[in-house]
């Protein structure tokens, strides 16, 4: 098992390169002079000339390209041009706030989107099927933030059910003592409820946000290698043998189909972590997302660079985890890899 | 001789048309197997109409505001509803529709032609072009793409044609994929060993050969990718990127009225996200309907 991780591990380094040399093109070869934008709107051409030999603009592109990963190597991400704070504390510190937000809605996603798809497979041409190809065709119409606002209007202004869109905790409450950074583990583990109520009533319409818009893939995939699964000589097989429906599609059927939607996982983070910024900016949620996106209306350079790397480093290993989790699944793989 | 000559061309006009009747026979069974892709294609023609003659029929001019009507709720007059600045949102939704529908069209165009060239050449030629394709395909594929998204127009600058770029770049690695595995299939094929042997060039092959055939493939994925385009940049100019106000956009305008959600003034957001909504709908199901007629292979 170890060894396939560690193989694994290896097969991503090419892919970690090509991500730091892609972020480190994005600001250095593209149109536009850094220096002059670090100096500012009242620069002379001196302090453009010094700002370039102070960040080593004046060096050849290898060398700045080495400085740049030596730097990341000792976890420095530069400086916000407004607040002056280092990007890589601002990034730990929200990093929380966004990976709370995103893994709640893939989870209320998949509790809704698995079920479906299974009984959308079991009975196919049923209403639930009908329910099933609506709901993934319609999914993925959504715009994210439009469908934020909806749930706001509904929940929050009609029903007057959600507390207001104003970030991860309401302004009475303090936040749990930090083990996590997850509100919910926190609360739970300090013993205080009311928080956990209070955090969880914040994170419920972001999260189901997030989550509407995975359930399309996942429901879909789910419904196709179901099908695929219950037309297989095995499963033909194990009715045969007189096993019980519910034996069949639970132990035999299922575990097979899931194969296939662990793999999707690997899209469908992609569409979540891109999702994720839109809804932070619809509900205020304090996490990374808000931060590049303030970031970018104030044209500063450092935190968006920081907050695309760490996305896509993010990205790559929640990929990783994908392909190790399948091993563990499906112990062919294991075999072969 | 002529004779001859004559019988074939006859025979060759009787086995096209029939070749062209099973067509529109196959056409039209889609069609009435699904008559939500007849639904799609409605909405279609409406959307294109917006987009072509929307700004010369608006009741109103959507860039004049009107102090004396702000935050109205939709009514006879204003359809829709006006914003905090008076104007009036039908007006401004349906003038929108042009400029989201232009930079959908042009980024798709771009990757089209990017991802079908790099993609045809990486099929046909393998070897170190197919190498570098698949690695650039790989290394964009590696990054949530919204994300990329936002810092390639962080870092490209703020503007329209820089949204169009970014959102090109995001759909390279689809169409690359989708040419170099078409392309690859057809290296040795029949037509093409015919064209090498009357001397064609290595280059014209690709280029007259392969990729006039894998048009109809390259035309599903551009229908497939077209609603996810419209999202894309719809979303980033809700972030505050591209489009600047007080230029008519969906995405913008759905920013614009996010604030007045909270109060209860829901028109001011409701309607350009319903219109984006249905645009991008509109789009994926004729997206599934012509993958249906050209590829029923891949039919879920």
């Amino acid at each position: 098992m170890l060894a396939t991780i560690g193989k694994r591990l290896v097969t991503v380094i090419p892919t970690l390169i090509g991500v730091i040399i892609v972020t480190f093109l994005l600001t250095r070869v593209l149109p536009g002079d850094p220096a002059v934008y670090f100096a500012g709107p009242a620069a002379t051409p001196q302090s453009i000339a010094d700002i370039r030999k102070q960040l080593g603009f004046d060096r050849p592109l290898p060398e700045q390209f080495l400085r740049y990963v030596n730097d990341l190597a000792h976890g420095n991400f530069g400086n916000s041009l407004s607040t002056g704070r280092p990007v890589s504390t601002e990034i730990t510190s929200r990093l929380p706030a966004s990976a709370e937000l995103t893994l709640t809605g893939l989870l209320l996603s998949m509790l809704i989107a698995v079920p479906l798809g299974v009984l959308a497979a079991v009975r196919q041409g049923s209403w639930i099927d009908h329910l099933c190809r609506i709901v993934a065709t319609v999914g993925v119409s959504l715009p994210v933030f439009f469908t934020g606002l909806l749930l706001v209007y509904i929940f929050y202004f009609r029903l007057g059910w959600a507390p207001a869109p104003i970030g991860r905790l309401d302004v009475f409450y303090t936040a749990p003592a930090q083990y996590t950074g997850f509100y919910l583990i926190d609360s739970l583990l300090t013993g205080d409820f009311e928080a956990f109520r209070a955090a969880l009533s914040q994170l419920l319409l972001p999260a189901l946000t997030l989550g509407i818009f995975s359930l399309a893939p996942i429901a879909r995939m789910t419904r196709a290698s179901m099908l695929a699964v219950l037309a297989s000589d095995f499963v033909r097989t194990a009715r045969a043998s007189g096993l019980k429906t519910s034996t069949v599609i639970i132990t035999y059927a299922f575990r097979n189909a899931m194969l296939p939607v662990v793999t999707t996982l690997g899209m469908v983070f992609s569409f979540l972590l891109g999702a994720n910024v839109l809804v932070e900016k619809v509900f205020a949620w304090p996490g990374i997302g808000s931060y590049a996106v303030e970031a970018l209306i104030a044209s500063d350079f450092a935190p968006v660079q920081g907050f695309v790397l760490t996305m896509a480093i993010l990205y790559v290993a929640l990929n990783m985890a994908i392909d190790v989790l399948y091993g563990i699944i499906d112990p062919r793989v294991r075999l072969e890899g | 001789m002529n004779e001859s000559a004559t019988i074939i061309s006859q025979a060759a006009a009787v086995v096209l048309k029939r070749q062209r009747n099973s067509m529109l026979r196959h056409a039209r069974y889609v069609v009435s197997e699904n008559p939500v892709t007849g639904f799609a294609f409605t909405l279609f023609v409406l959307i294109a109409l917006c987009a072509l003659i929307g700004p010369y029929v608006v009741p109103y001019n959507p860039l004049a505001s009107d102090t004396t009507v702000t935050l109205k709720p939709p009514s006879l007059e204003h359809w829709f509803g006006t914003d905090q600045l008076g104007r009036d949102i039908f007006s401004r939704v349906v003038v929108a529709t042009r400029l989201d529908f232009v930079i959908a069209l042009a980024s798709v165009a771009l990757v089209f032609a990017m991802g079908g060239f790099a993609g045809v050449a990486a099929g046909y030629f393998g070897g170190w072009t197919d190498r570098i394709v698949s690695r650039i395909a790989d290394t964009i594929m590696a990054f949530p793409l919204f994300v990329l998204a936002m810092g390639i127009v962080a870092a490209l600058g703020n503007t329209v044609t820089n949204i169009v770029i970014a959102t090109a770049i995001i759909n390279f690695p689809l169409y690359a994929r989708v040419a170099r595995a078409e392309a690859n299939v057809r290296r040795e094929a029949g037509f093409v060993q015919a064209a090498r042997l009357s001397g064609n060039g290595e280059f014209r092959i690709p280029l007259m050969h392969i990729l006039p055939n894998i048009m109809p493939i390259m035309m599903v994925q551009i229908s497939l990718t077209m609603g996810y385009a419209i999202l894309n940049a719809a979303g980033l100019s809700f972030i505050g990127l591209g489009v600047r106000p007080p230029t008519p956009e969906w995405g913008i305008m759905v920013a614009e009225g996010a604030a007045n959600i909270i109060s209860g003034e829901w028109w001011i957001a409701l309607f350009p996200g319903a219109a984006l909504m249905l645009a991008v709908f509109c789009f994926n199901l004729l997206g599934d309907g012509l993958r249906d007629l050209v590829d029923p292979q891949r039919r879920t």
